[in-house]
Order: structure tokens, then sequence, then C-alpha cells
């Protein structure tokens, strides 16, 4: 059956292609992006009108958790892919620390076998670098990467040895897999629930300085040097991480960086009134980190946007400040907060979507995130200027953390189609 | 004037002329705990609720004689005897205790913000005495017109606060107050205990204490948590009782018509030796009676009608 | 139908009400003649303006020192959810033990009486007087509990629709009794 989306914006950065083109896709596959495509008989093809829209590769959110093994009841692979596809994303990530961890091959399997048989968008499990992420030993990587893994990270924690991180790196190269670096210096953030700044003496909440995580970032940064390995570091949020990265990246160093939403969104000042949905790990900073992170984005130095969706019930979240979870969730609302940074001119389109196609994708080695014929048919369709109101109850998310809640926005999903099928609008 | 608000979660939420209502009230209801018959009927068959998660004496006594000198309905529930034992969320706890409709409930809470998350949940007007390091709004007004009944007034004063600035719910409560109503504020101690950022709060931070106290109107020393030199916050008691602490000697560096408080219990021998506390300037008592006047004052200004 | 503008008219001016606070002083000695204990004690605000005024009689009619107390009885009062906005709370300030003494409690106007009734439960709260006697300057009728006053300046017949304002030099800038009438 083919399918044929008409007359849409085509965007693939990975090309440099920015024109109105058709997109032919039959099999699963793409077989033409040209102007004006021409089908010998019309009535053969589903057509999908994408006037006014933007055509771009299908989404990659390379950094997500699923819950599932063990938390169900927050998200499941399941629900997690459908927030997914209803933000545009035809490929995620999800990070290994579940319950149990991802850190074998029969956990890894698992997770694989739930996505085939209940997600509707592409899921790739990240393993974990030390076995129960208690930084201790390292993970049998070989075996998870033959059981699907794409990546390896700690994430929730950092592997705060030093000498076990090295060594968690170099055995990750020996598997040629991306490491994906969390990075918190624990004796620093201790016992902080947000950001240590002016908004945290005032609520009187034990602070997270931002040397917490500039600590981290500048020994791994080190520990990359030192093998030879990339690193990736993950959810970026102060000025001074960006300042590293963008000086070692001069210095010829291999690593790479991504960052969130919300730290080119929010300032701490999210959490006045005691807001548990802005509690998350690293905390929002202060308006001069978003700045930097914003400035970070537009030079190159933060190469992904990614969502960082960590689902909580209310069972973690109606809690005292002190005691809520870290997180929220963003699947839903990725695309359309970094298309106000287009708005906001500081990224062009391309560059935007740059950010969350091909970047990803080639960090990751997936074959994805490029809308060239004989690429898999994962493409996202989506009307940049159209107005919405974030609004929690229509999350397809089983979860409703998150502080954007009444925030008016503007890009809409229109259509996301994995592997040539329309898997966004859901088929009621 | 009126204070038109159901709640008092913090200062940062009163303007100085609510603040001035405040102290004027409880100026009339200060007379009404120097009578013999030590009550007025204006809370009659109201009920108030003492709800304390962390323990404390004179705080839930000061507003239990209150409440009682109003003619209210008082009610202690202390941690230990609620469900909260039993692993019942604060917000549930709040419900149970809607359920049996209670006109205000005050609060003491070791998290910022529990008193926020009753305020949210409940229909009763609710009383922060205290949430973590965050604000303990009583205290800093009960300071205000203790300070205003020795020196006639705040405005124009100078007040030094000592002591572990950045856990403390005293310190912010008081700063807020003395900055809302025109004092100039300075604050000493350890570094380690005087967050950076404290000066955009409009406050001087000068760490030796000797320079902190001249030219003072107001001392105000803050309990020291002993268990806080564990934490390598401090090095030691001894250390910290020379640096910081008011002695006779270090008293020299400041004026003859100074007055200290504190919002107590006092670790004697650490924040003032024994000879300062007895002192006739430590107004520490006087700061007890009046507390009683302002939280009279602050309930029936909240749900006297 | 047009909106009727509210008028005001002065009942009572300068003269008349010092005529009749003179009238009540004397009445007042007549009666206590030789007494020593009794005290006056105002209902603020306005009462407390009247005791003083009549304080200040006696003094230069008789050549005594009658003390004067104020009395705020806000804290008293079983109307406060019905008044329009929370009043102020000002002292009260009886600076003597009321046991044995006759106190003369003063008021501007009596009306439905619950006022004083406040008043005579706080008395009673503050101590145990040997008797009290009520005086008004203006009685305006319309009582919902049995109190009436012993020394009455004028009474005034009003409906519930009218409202009786006094003004005091001291406090108002101007003496008058005014019949505001037509709300």
């Amino acid at each position: 059956m083919k399918l044929l989306i008409r007359n849409g914006r085509v965007i693939d950065p990975a090309t440099g292609i920015d024109a109105v083109c058709d997109v032919l896709i039959e099999g699963g596959t793409i077989r033409a992006v040209e102007p004006e495509i021409r089908l010998p008989d019309m009535s053969k093809a589903r057509l999908v009108d994408a006037t006014g829209c933007i055509v771009t590769p299908g989404l990659i959110d390379m950094h997500t958790h699923l819950r599932e093994p063990g938390h169900e009841y927050k998200e499941t692979i399941a629900s997690g892919s459908r927030a997914a596809a209803a933000g545009g994303f035809t490929s995620i990530v999800c990070m290994a620390n579940t319950q149990p961890v991802n850190d074998s091959a029969a956990v890894t399997r698992f997770i694989c076998e739930r996505a085939r048989t209940t997600a509707c968008v592409n899921v790739y499990p990240v393993g974990a670098i030390t076995v129960g992420l208690r930084g201790e030993t390292l993970t049998e990587m070989g075996d998870m990467k033959e059981a699907g893994i794409v990546a390896v990270s700690d994430d929730g924690v950092t592997v705060a040895d030093a000498g076990v991180m090295r060594r968690g790196i170099e055995y990750a190269r020996t598997f040629d897999l991306p490491v994906i670096c969390h990075c918190e210096d624990r004796t620093l953030s201790r016992n902080g629930v947000m950001h240590e700044g002016l908004t945290s003496v005032r609520l009187g909440l034990r602070g997270i300085p931002a040397a917490a995580e500039e600590i981290m970032v500048a020994r791994d940064i080190l520990l990359a040097g030192l093998t030879g390995h990339p690193v990736h570091i993950a959810h970026v949020s102060t000025a001074g991480s960006v300042h590293l990265i963008r000086d070692a990246k001069a210095r010829g160093i291999p690593v790479t960086a991504e960052t969130a939403p919300h730290y080119f969104t929010l300032t701490d000042e999210a959490v006045l009134g005691f807001n548990t949905d802005a509690k998350v790990n690293p905390p929002l900073r202060t308006a001069a980190d978003v700045t930097a992170v914003r400035e970070g984005l537009r030079d190159g130095t933060l190469d992904v946007i990614a969502s960082d969706h960590a689902p909580h019930s209310s069972l973690e979240k109606d809690l005292e400040f002190d005691n809520a979870a870290f997180g929220m969730i963003g699947l839903e609302t990725t695309l359309a907060l970094t298309l106000a940074l287009v708005r906001e001119n500081v990224l062009t389109m391309a560059q935007a979507l740059e950010k969350l196609t091909v970047n990803p994708a080639r960090i990751l080695r997936l074959p994805k995130g490029v809308l060239t014929p004989g690429a898999a048919a994962d493409i996202t369709i989506f009307d940049p200027q159209q107005p919405w109101t974030v609004d929690r109850n229509r999350f397809f998310s089983k979860s409703k953390n998150s502080p954007l809640h009444g925030l008016q926005v503007a890009g809409t999903v229109r259509h996301t189609l994995v592997a040539g099928t329309v898997v966004f609008p859901f088929a009621t | 004037m009126e204070l038109r608000h159901k709640n008092l979660l913090g200062i940062e939420d009163l303007s100085p002329e609510e603040i001035s209502l405040i102290l004027e009230t409880a100026s009339s209801m200060k007379e009404v705990s120097s009578r013999d018959i030590k009550k007025v009927p204006t809370l009659r068959g109201k009920t108030v609720i003492n709800l304390f998660f962390e323990p404390s004496t004179r705080t839930r006594t000061s507003f239990e004689i209150a409440g009682k000198r109003l003619s209210a309905d008082v009610i202690n529930i202390s941690s230990s005897s609620s469900s909260v034992v039993k692993g019942e969320t604060l917000e549930d706890t709040g419900k149970n205790l809607q359920a049996m409709n209670p006109d205000l409930i005050v609060v003491r809470h070791p998290s910022p913000g529990a008193p926020h998350i009753l305020a949210r949940t409940l229909n009763a007007s609710i009383i922060n005495a205290g949430d973590g390091a965050h604000e303990h709004p009583t205290q800093a007004l009960l300071d205000a017109y203790t300070i205003q009944e020795k020196k006639g007034k705040l405005q124009g004063l100078t007040v030094t606060i000592v002591g572990d600035i950045t856990h403390s719910r005293v310190a912010r409560s008081n700063i807020f107050l003395l900055k809302k109503m025109g004092a100039i504020v300075r604050v000493s101690g350890p570094r380690t205990m005087v967050p950076p950022f404290i000066e955009s709060l409009g406050v001087t931070y000068v760490p030796e204490l000797r320079e902190a106290i001249r030219d003072t109107d107001v001392i105000m020393m803050l309990r020291i948590q002993l268990e806080r030199q564990n934490q390598s916050f401090f090095p030691s008691i001894r250390e910290y009782a020379r640096c910081f602490g008011l002695s006779l000697p270090m008293l020299e560096h400041a004026r003859k018509d100074v007055v200290i408080m504190h919002p107590g219990p006092v670790n004697r021998g650490v924040e003032l030796s024994p000879e300062v506390l007895n002192a006739p300037y430590t107004i520490i008592l006087d700061q007890v009676a009046n507390g009683v006047a302002v939280r009279m004052a602050l309930m029936y200004l909240l749900i006297g009608r | 139908m047009g909106k009727v503008m509210a008028t005001r008219k002065v009942i009572m001016d300068r003269d008349d009400i010092d005529r009749t606070l003179n009238r009540i002083a004397h009445e007042l000695w007549e009666r206590n003649r030789g007494a020593e204990q009794f005290v006056f004690i105002g209902i603020r605000r306005r009462g407390v303006t009247i005791a003083h005024r009549l304080s200040k009689k006696l003094r230069e009619f008789e050549r005594v020192s009658i003390p004067v107390g104020a009395l705020d009885i806000t804290l008293y009062r079983d109307d406060l959810s019905e008044i329009a906005s929370q009043p102020v709370l000002k002292k009260t300030e009886i600076p003597w033990p009321l046991n044995g003494k006759k106190v003369y409690l003063c008021d501007d106007v009596v009306y439905t009486g619950r006022t004083v009734r406040a008043a005579l439960d706080s008395i009673h709260d503050l101590g145990r007087p040997e008797a009290i006697r009520l005086i008004v300057l203006i009685d305006r009728g319309h009582r919902e509990l049995p109190i009436e006053p012993n020394y009455t300046g004028k009474y005034i017949a009003t409906t519930k629709q009218e409202l009786i304002e006094v003004m005091l030099e001291e406090d108002d800038g101007i003496d008058q009794v005014v019949l505001v009438q037509g709300l």
C-alpha cells in the first residue's frame, strides 16, 4: 500500500533539504522525496495532506524513563510509547533505572519483547554501567548489547568512583557502546531539593549547587580524553557545564551533550509556592543558566534535545517538597518548547530539528533520523504555528507531573508514522 | 482595616500595613493577659487544632494559652499520636481533620511548604508555626512587637541576627519582616551557616561578631543545633561559643542601650553566657509574654468573625 | 422610580449638647452627693469623650475629681459577623480595681442594647463593681434586650432604616447630632 504525504515543507537536517515536497512511502520505506509526485493510480495510495505543516524525519528522544519493569503504575512501555507518538517521536531511548535495573541481558530482553508487542514506536533500551546502579562492578555489556541495548548509562545516579567510571567507559569502548553520563557529585548535592541560589534561600529549602554538576562534567570530560572513548553528557543544566563542554570540544575531546526543554524554558522560580512538579534532578537553575543553555544549543555545544521524561504518580508528588520525587514528564511538550526557540530566533527550524533527529541518531549509531529514499519511513508531520494550552488531563502518559500545565504554547503534531504506518492520531 | 487573608503562612505574604495591624491588635490582647480573669468570649465555640509534627513545648503552649484566653476550644495533636506514623500523607491527615470542621489549624512541620499543602486542601484557616527552615511568622511578629515595645519603633533601627542563618526559619521570617518595616539588618555567623545569596535579601553579612554588634540596637541570637558540629558546619562548640557567642567581654563592643533577644530554648554557655542570659537587657521573657498576645491577635484577626 | 437621596437633619447642635450634658452632670451629682466611690467608664470611642466631658463638668461645678476609664468591647460583641468591616481593636484602659465601686457607664447612643450587654460582660470579667448605671446622650429606641439607661440626654424616635450620627469635637471636629433619613 502506498502512502503519499503531500505538499508539506520537508526539512531533513541530515541532507539540508528544506523545500515543499511530497514524500512517497511504500512497504515501510521512503521511496521518494520530490516536489509534486505523480502516481499512475492515485486512488491506490493513501493521501496525507501536509499543507502548512513541516515534514521531518521521525523525532528521536534519547532520554526517557519508561518505568517498566517495576513501576508500571507510573508508566509502561506501551503508555510511554503512546505519549511519544502523540509528541511526534518515532524512536525513544529508555534508561536502565527500572526495577529490576536493566543490568543484565535478561532484563534487556524483557524490555525489547515488551516493546515489540506493546509499543507503537521504536523503543531502544540503555543498559546500566554498573550492576544495580551501585557504582561498584561492571555489567555484562557484551551480553546486553547482543540482547539489544544501544548505550550504557547509570542515569538516575552517577558512578561516583572515578576509577570505576574509567573502567566502565573503557569496557563500553570494547563493544563500541556509547556512554551517557549523569553528572552529579552526591557529596555536594546531598539532601538538596532544588538549585542552590536566591530562591532556595527565600524558601528555606536545601540547595544543589551548580558545582555539583560541573565537577562531574569536568571529570567525565577528562575520562573521555583519557580513554579516547566519547562520552555523552546528559541533561546539561548550568552555564558552567556548557562552558566546560564548549572548551572540551574546542580542544578536540570526544564529548557530546544534551539538554532537556525545561532547562531552556524554566528557572528555579517555578518552584515558588513549593510546586513539586518543578522538582527535578538536575534542578531548574537561574535565568543566566537558561541563557547559557540556549546559547549552547545555538552554537552547537549542546547537540541534542531530549525530554528526560520521568513519570511519577500522585503517590510520589503530592507530598511535602522535601519528600516528593524528582522528575517531570516531557514527551508530549518537548516539540512545542523546542519550537519556541525557533520563534524566539535562538535556533533556525533546521537547527532545532537537527537536535531531535540526525544528532541523536548519530550519537547512538541508529539508522534513523534521516528522510532519504531507502530509509525507514519514520516521519513526523507537525503544524509549527497552531496554538494550544498544555493540559495535564489530556496527556496520554499515565502520569501528569508537568509544571507546564496551563502554559500557552504552539506547535502540534498532526501525524506520526513509524515504518510507514500512521501511529498517531491513534485509531479509536 | 482588616487582615484579608485566610491563612498566615509566612511574613512574605504580609504587607507592612498588615504587620502594623497585627502588632496594634496585640497591644490590646496583652491587656487581657494582665487581668484577673484572663478570658474574653471572642472565639467562643471556635475549634482550634494545634497540629505539631515537631516537638515543641513552648510554642505549642503559647498557642494553646492564646486560644483559651479567647475562649476557643483548643486541641493538641502531636505527630507521635497521629496517624502520620502509620504512613498517612499530610494531605490525608488534613482531610480527616477537615471532616471535623475546625476553624483554625496551627501547624508545625519539619518540611518547608507543609502548611501550604494544608492551606490548599482545607477550608480551615492555617497558621504556620514553623515549616522546616522556611518561615516562623509568629516568632518574627512577636520579636517585632518586643522590639517596638523596647525601642518605640522598627523603622531605621539596626538589628543584628547571629547564628545558623541557613537553617533558621526564625532568621528568615525576621529578615523579611524587619526589611518590610524599614529596619537595617546585619547577619553574622560562620560562613558555613550563612548562605551566599543572603545579601540579595537586603542584609549585610558581617563575619566578625564584634563588628556585627557595634552600634546596633538589637542583637538577635539564634539557637545552634549542636548536631551540626558533626556535619562539618563548625568545628567545635568551644570555637562557636568563643567566636559567635555573647559574653560580657564581647558585649563591650556593643552600645550600652542594646537589647538582646533569643527565640529559645537557649544553649547556656553557647549562644549566651549565663551572665548575659540573666542581664536586664536580655529580654527573652518579654518575648515569651508577647508571644501569647501576638498569637491571640492573629487568631482574632483570622477567625474572629 | 428615581433613587431618593438621603437627607441629613441636625437634631442637636453644640449648645444643645452642652446644655444636655450640664443637665446630666447636675442630675448625677444630686443623686450621688457625697458618694466618693464612683467612676466613669466610657464605651469607646465617643462614650469615652462623653465620660471625660462629664468628669470635667463635675470638676468645674462641684470641685470633685471623678476618674475616667475606657472600655473596648470589640472582643465581647456578639455581632462581629454582621458588621461590614472588622472593627479596629483598641485597648481597654481601666487602671484601678472595680470591686466596691459604682460605675457610670457612658455611651453616645443606645439602640438595640447589645453594645451595653457586651460592656456589662466585659466589666464583670474585670471585677465586681457595687453597681453599674448607664448614661447615654441619645436613646433612639428599638431595644432587643431588656436594658434601659438611667440617665438619658435626649430620646429621638427613629425607624430602623434611619441612622443617628453623633459627632463630637474631640473625635470628629464638630459637636452635632444628625438624623440621616431615606437611606
